[in-house]
């Protein structure tokens, strides 16, 4: 039993424990303020173990390949955003290659980082920090949404010349799935319960829970 | 429950990023989070001066992000270009409709309701609207969702020219239109981020509860 306050509407509660698979809902708003997770760290890190190694064959191969009369091309992430620099778009090639690229791999290494170090007793404080690093990074990671657009522009292309889509497609493809699934499966109040506090003379018991509960 | 508090109400504040519940000493100046380190404050800073800004500014910038090309087509010396719609329209006619439609969400609609959503959202908790909370509320988580959708179209264009580079039969180059759509993009997901919900349930707190 904790009491939170709800961060979409500010209203206190307490939260009791809850099972796997179990959610608990703000009463007002009705925003998710908890979920029950089987194995918060060690299903997370497997998973992000496979992001990493997915994330490195999606940057490294070809999205798709493109042949018309004989001519050959094909394109990987980073060459599209390098293709919009040169082509005078350096602020559009900013914008791609943070959310294509550093995003999804900062949030995907910022976690694994976490993980492995919320194996330690206590969890030291820099693993908190690397946690607010990895959720900052989260909103902008547009993995699933430039699947979509390389779809688009597949059967775009397709109108016009043959085209065929490569390894990185299919990675991305997987990747998609899997930085939800990281996040689904993580619970960050497993690492804030065990980590050391920045502040080492504030006593956890104190400000845990300051007896408010519910009045009656 | 007979008497529910919000946390500004009990002088606490919850901490944005690690969720910990905390009572400052002051609460004009609540200090860090003992626990993560991070800035404490009761309601994110000058959220309506700021979420104001960012939603004109997009919004100024979403009418380039329309008439400008964003992509321009050139086969065998002669160019053609194509706006966001221009694009929607090619998709169309080339006999893919469900992609049209979703290209249309995505790059025209989504922009356009974050856009109107936001400057609701705005105007009912500067006028201190009571009703609807909770339907304001999930239109803001529904602003936060969807909005990295419309970035769509930037990586379909940059995935077009990326790959249709066969000089001098045919190549594509990106138009000025990418940018200014790509910033609507950025400004209105930082604009969803600035804007504090909890404004929403301060208004109404006393008729609530």
């Amino acid at each position: 039993m904790q009491t939170h306050a709800c961060p979409d509407c500010d209203l206190l509660q307490t939260i009791p424990n809850l099972p796997a698979g179990g959610k608990a809902s703000c009463v007002r708003c009705g925003h998710t303020l908890a979920t029950g997770t089987v194995e918060p760290i060690g299903r997370p890190l497997a998973l992000s173990i496979a992001a990493l190694l997915l994330l490195i064959i999606a940057n490294i191969d070809p999205l798709m390949d493109l042949s018309a009369v004989g001519r050959h091309a094909s394109t990987t992430i980073i060459g599209g955003a390098y293709q919009m620099w040169v082509d005078g778009e350096q602020a559009t090639a900013v914008v791609v290659g943070f959310c294509a690229v550093i995003a999804p791999a900062g949030y995907i290494l910022f976690m694994l980082t976490v993980l492995v170090g919320a194996g330690r007793t206590p969890v030291p404080a820099w693993v908190g920090e690397l946690l607010r690093w990895a959720d900052s990074m989260r909103p902008w990671s547009m993995v699933e949404v430039m699947m979509l657009g390389i779809l688009v522009a597949l059967i775009k292309i397709a109108e016009l010349a043959k085209v065929e889509p490569g390894i990185g497609m299919y990675a991305v493809g997987v990747l998609m799935l899997l930085i939800p699934a990281i996040e689904v499966s993580f619970d960050p109040d497993a690492i804030w319960q065990r980590v050391v506090w920045v502040e080492p003379k504030a006593s956890p018991e104190a400000a845990e829970d300051p007896h408010l509960g519910p009045s009656s | 429950m007979a008497t529910a508090l919000t946390a500004a109400q009990a002088g606490l504040i919850g901490c944005e990023h690690c969720g910990l519940l905390v009572q400052p000493a002051s609460t004009a100046e609540p200090g860090h989070c003992p626990r993560c380190g991070s800035e404490l404050e009761s309601r994110r800073r000058r959220s309506i001066e700021r979420t104001w800004a960012l939603v004109i500014a997009a919004t100024i910038c979403y009418i380039p992000a329309n008439l400008l090309p964003v992509l321009g087509t050139t086969t065998l010396g002669s160019t053609e270009y194509d706006t966001i719609m221009g694009g929607v329209i090619f998709l169309y006619t080339s006999g893919s409709w469900p992609l049209a439609l979703i290209v249309l969400i995505a790059s025209v609609m989504v922009p356009l309701g974050k856009l109107v959503a936001l400057s609701y959202l705005l105007i009912s908790v500067q006028r201190r609207s009571p009703g609807g909370n909770r339907e304001r509320t999930r239109l803001y988580r529904m602003v936060e969702f969807i909005g990295r959708w419309s970035m769509l179209d930037v990586f379909v264009d940059t995935f077009t020219v990326a790959l249709v580079q066969l000089d001098p039969l045919m190549s594509v180059r990106p138009g000025a239109g990418v940018m200014f759509f790509a910033a609507v993009v950025v400004l209105t997901m930082i604009a969803a981020a600035t804007f504090d919900p909890r404004l929403i349930w301060d208004a109404g707190a006393e008729q609530e509860l």
